[in-house]
């Protein structure tokens, strides 16, 4: 059960030092450019626990921190915020990023 | 154009090495990114939403041909084919990878550009009017003092870790199309009782979080004095500016803090030090940059093809009533090349446009190009002869949009398009207002219009200085606009009002229709400006405008 202050289930973000592209963490503790490999924390110690695993991964990523998701219809993680939605799409200005190599 | 000297080459050429150590000192783990992050950032390297981000400098917005197609280059090399053109004439490249950045800053130096103090908290980037050298309503071209303050400031010992960064602005002209009331200093070229040139010193000013326009606290300076003065100023807020809070770091608080008369007092105090010790720039110094900056040699001979074209070809006149200002040699124009298309990306401009911008300054321009703050591209110096030559050229390649100065010339900063610290999008709404005033042919009979966009509080898009601003915030996980009104950036600087509570995405373009409906419907002639109205008009007739639906929806 998720704990009282805990609103949302989260995951782990951050940019990859090589190129900038934002990457989530996986149940295996890599790093994928795709949402949907991101593993879930439903609560707060793990949510935790996640973020510290993700973090200390310094020579991979930067800036790892915890996003607010909710499933989708398929159970994949979907961002509550919308610069959360951005960051896995890409720019609305033109078809580059995230939504041009997902197509 | 100044030409790099052999001091200028090595000290480039040394920072790109350096850097290319740093990177690698980064990717093989020696350093961490809290050690990493200020050395990229002394490089123009950002860390954006989607990618990084480097920013180049173009200083005081001056470049040749080489420069440009260099740019186009690195753009198809090792970015996505474009670049964009930003508020404080740099221009941005949004998707480098940091293993590529170094081979970028050393294809820069080649054509003696680079992005060195382009962030941090350092002097940044001398931005000046785009119109230096060309305008006929200049005392003297500024740019000779820019290149001046752009070697004073690079590497300046005292000066590389202030409390917050800093900006300065110049203009020559007493129409200031350099923004130079909201700088940390801004300095207008002003004439003595004696006629001599100089400056007056405008102090403090700058938009962001708690924008304030700049105070004078010199009102003539003799150009002699200008290293020492501009130290002094210096000098003071780098002892005085708030280090214990970021948001009130800028030398804009300490000035209103302190009072401006004592902080005048005590920049006098530190002068009179400062000038005791300084022993004058190298000599011959500014000799040699007023002569790196001495007007190209103009083609005097007479043709009647540009009266011709204006009287045969109404798309070329009206390009031409928008794009084209007067240049102090009558046989001249200065084009202003917008990269602003309806519906396009403020500032965007391709590769391909580039090289034929810079096909156009190296065979009609005597091989100048100026980027502007208002995100546009100009052509300082074209024969009136050539303009509708240049004006065909430019069509070709979607660049002769013909809407300088009007509703659809909007500043956008990215916004969260792709700047991390964005707390809305800007684009998308440029986009959209653009797209509408566009359907509505409504552009000219509106005439004069600034609208300027920021996504968030730091106001990159200068929305306080638009005659309509915009700000975008996030407000309960959903993007809201807040507007101001009555902003004015020029030798009459205003800060915009805020209306009142902001409108969320889909309700905001029509609020921006009801405030130009208000202005149509309440001019006294077509030719008063909506700037002119508002001031004679107050805020009321168009709060009550765009909320009038509020209040009918409370009165219910």
């Amino acid at each position: 059960m998720a704990s009282p202050r805990f609103k949302h289930s989260q995951i782990v973000t951050a940019n990859d030092l090589f190129d900038g592209d934002v990457v989530y963490l996986t149940k295996e503790g890599g790093w994928s450019i795709q949402i949907t490999d991101a593993a879930i924390a439903d609560d707060a110690e793990r949510a935790a626990a996640l973020l510290s695993k993700g973090a200390a991964q310094t020579s991979r990523i930067v800036g790892a921190y915890l996003v607010d998701i909710e499933r989708d219809a398929d159970g994949f993680p979907s961002p509550v915020h919308f610069r959360e939605q951005f960051r896995t799409r890409g720019p609305s200005n033109y078809f580059h990023g995230k939504q041009a190599e997902f197509q | 154009m100044y030409a790099y000297n052999e001091f200028d080459e090595k000290f480039v050429r040394g920072r790109v090495a350096e850097f290319r150590k740093q990177v690698q000192r980064r990717i093989d783990g020696v350093l961490t990114e809290d050690e990493f992050k200020p050395l990229r950032l002394k490089n123009g390297l950002y860390l954006q939403l989607h990618a990084y981000m480097l920013r180049i400098a173009i200083p005081y917005g001056t470049l040749n041909s080489r420069q440009m197609r260099q740019l186009a280059y690195i753009a198809e090399r090792w970015d996505k084919g474009y670049g964009h053109f930003t508020t404080r004439q740099n221009i941005q490249f949004n998707w480098p990878k940091l293993g590529d950045v170094a081979d970028i800053l050393d294809a820069l130096a080649d054509v003696e550009m680079h992005a060195i103090q382009t962030s941090g908290n350092c002097i940044r980037n001398v931005t000046a009017d785009h119109f230096a050298g060309a305008g006929s309503d200049e005392i003297e071209d500024p740019r000779p003092t820019a290149e001046l303050l752009r070697q004073w400031s690079t590497d300046h010992p005292e000066f590389q870790w202030l409390p917050r960064k800093f900006k300065i602005a110049i203009t020559g002209a007493p129409n200031d199309r350099a923004v130079t009331r909201a700088h940390d200093i801004g300095l207008r070229m002003v004439r003595n009782e004696a006629g001599e040139p100089g400056y007056e010193v405008i102090v403090g000013g700058g938009l962001g979080r708690t924008p304030m326009i700049g105070k004078t606290v010199r009102e003539f300076l003799p150009k002699a004095d200008l290293l020492p003065y501009l130290e002094a100023i210096l000098r003071v807020y780098n002892l005085h500016g708030r280090r214990d809070n970021k948001y009130k770091a800028r030398i804009k608080i300490l000035v209103h803090e302190t009072g401006t008369d004592e902080i005048k007092a005590m920049i006098e105090e530190a002068f009179v030090e400062q000038k005791g010790k300084f022993k004058g720039a190298p000599e011959g110094l500014m000799e040699m940059l007023e002569a790196a900056f001495a007007p190209p040699a103009f083609n005097n001979t007479q043709s009647l093809d540009y009266e011709q074209a204006l009287a045969n070809d109404p798309v070329f006149a009206s390009f031409v009533e928008t794009n084209v200002t007067e240049h102090k040699n009558p046989a001249y124009g200065i084009v202003s090349i917008s990269m602003k298309p309806v519906g396009g990306t403020p500032g965007d401009a391709t590769s391909e446009q580039m090289r034929l911008m810079a096909d156009l300054a190296e065979k009609y321009g005597h091989d100048e190009l100026r980027i502007s703050h208002e995100q546009n591209v100009i052509l300082p110096h074209v024969r009136k002869a050539d303009i509708p030559t240049v004006f065909a050229e430019l069509k070709k390649v979607g660049l002769a949009t013909a809407n300088i100065g009007l509703i659809s010339d909007i500043i956008a900063c990215p916004g969260m398009d792709y700047c991390a610290l964005a707390t809305a999008r800007s684009i998308p709404i440029a986009q959209e207002i653009s797209t509408r005033f566009d359907e509505l042919k409504l552009e000219r009979e509106i005439g004069p219009m600034k609208i300027k966009i920021s996504g968030c509080i730091n106001a990159c898009g200068h929305h306080h200085v638009g005659h309509i601003g915009i700000l975008g915030l996030d407000r309960a996980g959903v993007e809201n606009y807040q507007i101001t009104l009555g902003g004015d950036g020029t030798e009459t600087a205003t800060i915009g009002e805020r209306t009142g509570p902001g409108f969320g995405a889909e309700d905001l373009i029509p609020a921006i229709e009801k405030i130009i409906d208000t202005y149509m419907g309440l001019r006294e002639t077509p030719d008063e400006t909506f700037l002119d109205a508002y001031r004679r008009l107050g805020a009321a007739p168009f709060k009550e405008a765009i909320y009038e639906d509020v209040k009918h929806a409370r009165a219910a």
